[in-house]
């Protein structure tokens, strides 16, 4: 676990009395943003203060990436008014935003490797002359980096800068193009504990200047610590709006996730007293992220005949990850990898998907299908070796028909299969490659997001087709980031945080709060539920 | 959903899919031959007389026709080998290269073996020209599987080195006693048969083969299926199974050794001999047919067709109007920019992947 | 191997990387821009010619040379066009470009074929007039040969050191941030082309009229190639071009001599040489050269559109 954040207690005191009185540099009133299939923003006020630091909390989905989104330009409110200073303000570009000094700091930097700091940053400066005076930039940088403690080297390359470097120089950059509203986008995700320390003391250096930060982030202790005000959002609107002097960790946490739901229906109870050899055994296996990837570490876990291991997390710490190792498209740095009891560490995707590992992915268009293949088509790929005749030389479409017939009875799903796979919906889209990945007979399903962006009907087609694998016998990793998904479904339940694994247990041996709290990388205080 | 009310996949040659694209090619070839028209009157000269005499000179005489075919030949084989590489998404300029050291190996079996009779030399000439083809491919090939260089950059620069490679041995060993920039003449085992007088010789039938091999492995086989999964969705081929770096590595081969093959038939049939610096741009040609068509095996056979046509018949603009042959090439040039600069008319076609 | 043939040689290097280096300065500032034109050799063609043809018909080489450079542009532009506002794929548009080349080359030139025409007036290098005449006349050199260091600090300057550059790296490496700042990549991206062009031309022009004085076709023998070659020896950086362009014209100085002096390497061998050597450097420089080459060369920039 990451050791506790050292504030400064005199600097504490200081946030503790923000700015009664003021009026909101920022206020935005009734922003609503409406996507195809999801109410994203739905009549969100928020005020932004000079010289305060404002925390954005919820969870993935609840609306907060939308909502910043809107306020730097990218996308557009349906409705709503965005106020600056009281002048209402319309912004429409993420150059209205620059304008208006509104800068933005994503979670994938936008930084270009190859040119130095100072040409980076230069890049931006709205005073640039033509002929560039390196050395008036740098003393610029330079002055900037001492008062707010972000020293960097400036003639070096960004490639060549640790990820903390990197975010001085894009805060650097934020300030020097004359940005005085700062949007960080979850910042410390990809910082070691000490850059997390020394990025808040900078943001307390710059709330005192007067600046306005709004930070998103999911991490309860930091919000608790550093945060001045904080607003919370859950499905599409403010589900709460505080001082940081009236929040405390359990209030948020219900404000998050909500409240337990009740009457879920759970699955009956797997054999516990029959325990078969694990399907996929993971034993202390380090894999090795590339750029902002997150990289597991030290994972254990084991996945057994006839159970649903759900994985709980804050998308980005490491599940994706996990679901990729699982089928073989990353490989363990360290640790041992076992499927099916032998050993798999370099296992071929085709050897593992032919002794039964499925894959159904999140966005079923991107990652798991050919959109310019008819349906039929694309339901032959996983199995090539059970339809091609004469050695490859042709393929037996009438097989590929009949198993495709046989599981859209078994699932009672109806799909034309000889259109595109690019015209269908997001939903039948699953289905295919829920039929394609069932009919492999599988005896390890990893299920990745499966539910994301789809309707209601296709969601629970999914679920079930979930349960009924498990009471065949097939083991089911599920990855997901709705918590009520996780806990109908799961048999056991297990925690993701920074690519570790903070908690497992049973649904019955906890709640959302206490699932709320790993996820968000409070320690757990309480052994049990509460 | 709709209960499978969508029609069934016509089991027919050509498709109706297809049927648009020629519709298609035609429109394009139209309109480029109607700008270069308008720079032909522009030049003083009379387009229209040119397109008839051109069409005359080559449609109009069975040998004509045989003409053009002898020109075709080797580009539509080197269009295969662009085509078949696009498909898995890799880009295959590297066959101006491959087919010169398939020629090359070919020619040294011609060279060695002289006393093997043409039932036996000429399938050795065969898949000696191929596998110096294939060879030349493979580093490009590897260098991109493995993710450390650009296949369209080591192509290109292999490109260059191949001639001069041929040129160095020629001129080193193998030259015959006359001349130095060519060998002697291949014995008669070593040569593709010619058809009925014309120029025409066997690597006709190797063209034709090909296409319709193409055509079918694409259509039909699992690897074809493959193949498309790979040049659709490299991640979703890759999920599913598919070795990619396998097929990366072993379409690039199968594509240098078909260009090699191409190679090895301008050398035994049109030829009879290795002829320093022999190509006219085969490699090249080919690389734009098969851009010009999208790679479908149907529309290389026309856009060969057509283009051959038009090189055969810069000749006669050089003739009877006074234009430099090179000329052509701006016909040509019209056409690819007319595909690349994708006007509205033309919005619908879409690789055929 | 007197001093004669050894000064001999560096002088016909000279002579004949100048031209060599104009069109690599300019493909490195296209390439820089993440815009990479196979058709330069086309674009050398039709300069060549332009030039060539407007000297013979005015008898002024000067104004040769600015019609050469002017249709290096204009050729460049027109690339442009295809793979900037159509979006086209870069390579296929560069061999179209190389294609046009060809056919308009052969078409503005045709008249001119092999004819001879005015040159520049050649200079002798100051204080070198003192020399015999011997050596002195091995570096007399034109107006083009003067300028062609200066032009390649000029590139340096102003990719390094001014707003503009920058901005044009910055397009060649992420078109997406570049745009964040309030450029227009589109923009810039035909400016660089359009400079390319310009410098490209002044290479055909130098080569036509300086060097072979006449027109014939194909006559730039593959120097678009090897140009393109060359910016990726030089990693992109307008100084070291100027070494790889002496290196490889030296090179082929040098086969020059060992032939005349009856040395039996081959020259088709010598001839691969830079070719194969380009090729060890990129693959040596493999994990590297993502970090030398500018990161979006050769990809489309969408836009937000």
């Amino acid at each position: 676990m990451p050791p506790s954040s050292s504030f400064p207690p005199t600097l504490l005191s200081q946030a503790s009395e923000p700015a009664i009185r003021k009026q909101p540099i920022l206020s935005l009133r009734g922003i609503t943003r409406r996507f195809p299939l999801v109410l994203a923003n739905d009549h969100i006020d928020l005020d932004i203060y000079s010289g305060e630091i404002h925390a954005l909390l919820g969870e993935n989905g609840a609306g907060k990436s939308t909502l910043m989104k809107i306020l730097y330009g990218f996308y557009r409110a349906d409705s709503g008014s965005i106020c600056m200073n009281g002048n209402p303000v319309k912004i429409h570009s993420p150059a209205d935003a620059r304008n208006l000094s509104i800068g933005m700091l994503f979670q994938d930097f936008s930084l270009i490797p190859a040119l130095t700091v100072a040409e980076n940053i230069a890049l931006f400066l709205r005073d640039l002359k033509q002929i560039i005076d390196l050395r008036q930039v740098d003393r610029r940088i330079q002055d900037l980096a001492a008062r707010y403690n972000l020293q960097i080297r400036s003639q070096v390359k960004v490639a060549e800068l640790s990820i903390g470097e990197q975010q001085k120089v894009e805060i650097l950059k934020l300030l020097l193009s004359g940005s005085k509203i700062l949007i960080l986008d979850e910042p410390t995700r990809v910082l070691a504990p000490h850059e997390i320390d020394a990025l808040y003391q900078v943001l307390s250096s710059l709330r005192v200047d007067g600046y306005a930060i709004i930070l998103i982030t999911h991490k309860m202790k930091e919000v608790l610590e550093c945060a001045d005000r904080l607003t919370i959002l859950r499905g599409g609107s403010v589900a709460a709006s505080m001082l940081r002097t009236e929040a405390n960790e359990q209030k948020l946490i219900e404000c998050m996730f909500g409240k337990e739901m009740p009457g879920i229906s759970r699955p009956p109870e797997a054999d516990t007293n029959f325990k078969p050899a694990p399907i996929l055994k993971l034993h202390g296996v380090t894999t090795r992220g590339e750029g902002a990837a997150t990289s597991l570490k030290d994972i254990d876990l084991e996945i057994y005949p006839g159970e649903i291991v759900g994985v709980a997390g804050v998308s980005g710490n490491g599940q994706k990850e996990l679901g990729d190792l699982a089928l073989g498209m990353i490989p363990c740095a360290r640790g041992e990898k076992r499927l099916f009891g032998r050993q798999a560490a370099h296992l071929s995707i085709r050897e593992a998907r032919r002794q039964g590992v499925a894959f159904i992915p999140e966005n079923p268009l991107a990652m798991a299908s050919v959109p310019f293949m008819t349906v039929l088509e694309n339901l032959a790929l996983t199995r090539p070796w059970r339809y091609s005749r004469r050695s490859g030389w042709s393929m037996d479409w009438t097989a590929v028909q009949k198993d495709a017939q046989d599981g859209l009875k078994k699932m009672d799903y109806s799909l034309p299969l000889y259109t595109l796979a690019r015209s269908l919906s997001g939903g039948n889209l699953q289905r295919m490659v829920i039929i394609r990945e069932l009919g492999l007979g599988p005896r390890l399903i990893v299920a990745s997001y499966v539910t994301r962006g789809l309707d209601v009907q296709s969601t629970l087609a999914a679920r079930q087709a979930l349960l009924d694998a498990r009471q065949n016998g097939t083991g089911v990793l599920l990855i997901s980031e709705d918590l009520e998904e996780l806990f109908t479904l799961s048999d056991r339940l297990i925690v993701l945080f920074e690519g570790r694994i903070v908690g497992a247990f049973t649904p019955a041996e906890t709640d959302f709060h206490q699932v709320g709290y790993l996820m968000t990388g409070s320690k757990a205080e309480h052994g049990a539920k509460h | 959903m709709a209960q499978n009310t969508d029609t069934k996949r016509r089991a027919t040659l050509i498709s109706q899919k297809t049927a648009n694209a020629v519709l298609r090619y035609l429109l394009m070839l139209l309109l480029a031959l109607a700008l270069f028209g308008v720079i032909l009157l522009l030049l003083g000269k009379n387009p229209v007389q040119s397109y008839v005499d051109i069409f005359r000179s080559t449609l109009g005489s069975a040998y004509g026709f045989s003409e053009v075919v002898v020109a075709m030949v080797p580009m539509l084989i080197t269009a295969v080998a662009v085509a078949l590489p696009s498909r898995v998404g890799l880009i295959n300029v590297g066959v101006e290269g491959q087919l010169y050291m398939g020629a090359c190996l070919a020619a040294w079996g011609a060279l060695t073996f002289t006393h093997l009779p043409a039932w036996a030399l000429l399938p050795l000439m065969v898949f000696l020209g191929m596998l110096g083809g294939a060879a030349w491919a493979f580093f490009p090939g590897y260098l991109k599987s493995i993710g450390l260089v650009n296949e369209t950059i080591t192509s290109l620069l292999l490109n260059s080195v191949a001639p001069k490679i041929v040129a160095f041995l020629i001129f080193g060993f193998w030259h015959g006693p006359m001349d130095t920039n060519k060998t002697a003449s291949f014995v008669p085992a070593a040569r593709l048969p010619a058809f009925l007088g014309t120029r025409v010789d066997l690597s006709l039938v190797f063209a034709l083969g090909l296409l319709i091999l193409f055509w079918y492995v694409m259509r039909y086989t699992r690897w074809g299926l493959e193949m498309r999964a790979i040049g659709g969705n490299p991640q979703a081929a890759r999920r599913n199974g598919i070795p990619l770096k396998a097929y990366q590595v072993g379409i690039m081969c199968m594509g240098g050794a078909i260009a090699g093959l191409a190679g090895m038939s301008l050398v035994s049939g049109y030829y009879g001999l290795l002829l320093a610096n022999f190509s006219t741009g085969s490699g090249y040609m080919g690389f734009l047919i098969s851009w010009l068509s999208f790679g479908d095996p149907i529309g290389i056979l026309l856009v060969s067709f057509l283009v051959a046509i038009i090189t055969t018949g810069g000749n006669l603009l050089q003739l009877t109007q006074g234009l430099p042959y090179a000329v052509i090439n701006i016909l040509l040039a019209l056409a690819l920019y007319i595909v690349l600069a994708k006007p509205t008319f033309i919005k619908e076609a879409k690789p055929a992947r | 191997m007197t001093l004669l043939a050894i000064l001999g040689v560096i002088s016909s290097a000279i002579y004949s990387g100048t031209s060599l280096l104009y069109a690599t300065l300019g493909e490195v500032v296209g390439e820089r821009a993440g815009i990479v034109n196979l058709g330069l050799e086309g674009v050398l063609l039709v300069s060549a010619a332009m030039g060539v043809a407007v000297t013979g018909l005015t008898g002024n080489p000067h104004l040769g040379i600015l019609a050469a450079v002017l249709a290096g542009g204009l050729m460049n532009l027109l690339f442009g066009y295809l793979v900037i506002t159509r979006k086209a794929n870069q390579l296929a548009s560069g061999l179209a470009t190389m294609f046009l080349g060809f056919g308009l080359s052969a078409l503005i030139g045709k008249d001119v074929v092999g004819a001879k025409i005015v040159s520049l007036p050649r200079l002798l290098l100051p204080g070198l007039s003192a020399l015999p005449r011997l050596y002195s006349s091995l570096f007399m050199f034109d107006l083009l040969i003067f300028l062609v260091l200066p032009a390649a600090f000029l590139i340096w300057w102003l990719l390094f050191r001014t707003r503009w550059g920058l901005g044009l790296r910055a397009v060649g490496e992420n078109a997406d941030i570049a745009f964040a700042s309030g450029r227009n990549p589109h923009w810039i991206r035909y400016q660089a082309l359009f400079v390319s062009g310009l410098l490209a031309g002044l290479g055909a022009a130098h080569l036509a009229i300086a060097y072979t004085m006449n027109w014939t076709e194909y006559m730039t023998g593959g120097r678009g190639f090897i140009a393109v070659a060359l910016v990726i020896f030089s990693k992109w950086h307008p100084l070291r071009a100027i070494a790889g362009a002496l290196i490889f014209s030296g090179a082929v100085a040098f086969q020059l001599l060992m032939q005349s002096s009856g040395v039996q390497v081959s020259p088709f061998l010598l001839d691969t040489l830079p070719y194969l050597l380009t090729l060890l450097v990129l693959i040596a420089w493999g994990g590297n050269r993502k970090q030398s080459a500018p990161a979006s060369l050769g990809r489309v920039y969408l836009g937000t559109e």
